[in-house]
């Protein structure tokens, strides 16, 4: 696979397409799994825009950027990913001007996509114009032999919901990550009963990949790095011998091994955000597995930010994230230890000072 | 403030009693000055959570509970401007560059408030000036 780089003022120009300014291959790496051949495809990420009205046609420059250049940069994979996967949060506020204006930029994709309903996306309208406009909230379906599963997973309590004046009052309140009056996701009892359902006629052996905008597992509760009946999602999800877990969220690079799931984050098209561990007043559970990316240069408006593709094969899953400012990363779930790791950077002794976050 | 230093200082003056011992002070005292100081922590969050610059951006979006702020690093060699840089340096530089905004004078209360805002949320975080 090879990604041809166009500059940002070319894409500008719009149809310069044949005029793209060489073709430069970015570190590819084909991770393969035993020795049998096995169906093997490729799908895209791209999550976290944040798409920011200002007012009127005015947008956040910065978040519109983010999110052309990942659109752009996967419509020329070649080959084609098989679909295209948005992790959630293409709104700030979930408005329908930032939905609206988000999906003209993705409209740019002649692909399928699979969308994720994010907080940001949501707590506005509870999720009226992503469903008439986007996406149902969940979902399934099955590609070449694996079986995807799409949860909803940051609802939250009732009570919570109930208490503003208005739709716009609850929304900022969700908005805001460090919020101290905010509320836990949870993907809820309707839903987890459905989840039983869909897969019941699925054998131990189908490779499950399920996504989701937050994390199915706890790691730190005021960002709502978390879900809180997340151990009953997983509870269902333990009978498959493969199983995945993709979500959006937390805007880094992260990953974690729970029993029989394998869980990876995906990175923003909009910001990075900083490793929980580098807020002193308050324990994580950070996992230690995961290699952190490098803390951002901000100076670089794009630093720890990106998009990734997925290659699944053998029903294991490996993430390739490309972040734009910095080396691309791989994280692949590796058998002989049974749990995700870093092509490059887990051995302690290989890591860099950017990775250490305080 | 002023006005009430010069007052004591026109009263020992004219009385010249002697008895002042500098700088001596009760609990009381020191609740008294916690809470002025809280306060403008409590502004400070309320800026750091406010869209500051042009664009509605705000602080807090890349940096929930002034995380990633470093504070206790300050002031530090900043590669990217070429000098020793302070805190509130990178304050401005953010309202001026994400946030699309006007920088701050150094001495507005705002900047003082984000300061010890920012200070606050990693209190207890050794001192460790030119730390990358």
């Amino acid at each position: 696979m090879k990604f041809k780089k166009v500059s940002r003022r070319k894409f500008l120009k719009g149809l310069g397409v044949a005029a793209v300014a060489g073709s430069l291959p970015l570190k590819m790496v084909e991770v393969v799994y035993g020795e049998k051949p096995a169906d093997k495809f490729t799908f895209a990420v791209i999550s976290d825009a944040h798409i920011t009205q200002i007012k009127g046609t005015r947008f956040v420059r910065n978040f519109d950027e983010g999110l052309k250049k990942a659109v752009f940069e996967v419509s020329f994979m070649d080959p084609p990913p098989d679909f295209v996967v948005f992790g959630g949060d293409l709104a700030q506020l979930g408005k329908k001007e930032e939905l609206d204006h988000g999906l003209e930029i993705m409209s740019q994709l002649s692909l399928p996509i699979k969308w994720v309903v994010g907080e940001h996306d949501f707590y506005l309208d509870m999720g009226e114009y992503w469903q008439k406009h986007l996406s149902p909230l969940y979902y399934s379906f099955d590609h070449k032999g694996v079986h995807f599963v799409v949860l909803n997973s940051i609802l939250t309590y009732e009570s919570w919901i109930n208490q503003f004046k208005d739709p716009m009052e609850r929304m900022l309140n969700m908005a805001r990550l460090d919020n101290p009056k905010g509320s836990p996701f949870m993907v809820g009892k309707e839903q987890i009963a459905w989840l039983k359902k869909d897969l019941e006629k699925y054998p131990p052996e189908t490779p499950l990949v399920v996504l989701s905008h937050s994390p199915l597992y706890k790691i730190f509760k005021p960002w709502n790095f978390w879900t809180d009946d997340a151990e009953e999602v997983q509870a269902v999800l333990k009978r498959f011998k493969k199983v995945t877990v993709l979500h959006g969220h937390v805007h880094q690079v992260l990953y974690n091994q729970i029993g029989n799931i394998t869980f990876m984050a995906f990175i923003s098209t909009a910001w990075p955000w900083p490793y929980p561990v580098s807020y002193s007043q308050l324990p994580n559970a950070v996992p230690k597995v995961t290699v952190f990316m490098n803390r951002a240069d901000p100076f670089k408006e794009r630093d720890g930010t990106g998009w990734s593709y997925i290659n699944i094969q053998n029903g294991y899953a490996a993430q390739h994230y490309q972040l734009w400012e910095n080396t691309p990363r791989t994280v692949y779930y590796d058998p002989k230890v049974s749990y995700p790791v870093d092509q490059d950077y887990q051995d302690p002794a290989r890591r860099i000072p950017p990775q250490e976050h305080y | 403030m002023i006005k009430r230093g010069l007052f004591w200082v026109l009263v020992l003056g004219i009385f010249g009693l002697g008895l002042a011992q500098a700088d001596e002070f009760t609990k009381k005292d020191l609740e008294k000055w916690q809470k002025a100081f809280m306060a403008v922590v409590k502004e400070g969050e309320r800026l750091f959570h406010s869209p500051l610059g042009s664009n509605k951006v705000s602080c807090d979006m890349c940096h929930p509970h002034a995380s990633n702020t470093h504070p206790e690093t300050y002031p530090k060699f900043q590669k990217q401007l070429g000098k020793v840089a302070t805190l509130r340096d990178m304050i401005n530089w953010c309202l001026e560059n994400p946030l699309e905004g006007k920088p701050l004078p150094l001495d507005d209360p705002r900047m003082i408030a984000l300061e010890a805002y920012i200070t606050w949320e990693r209190r207890g975080v050794p001192l460790a000036p030119g730390k990358h």
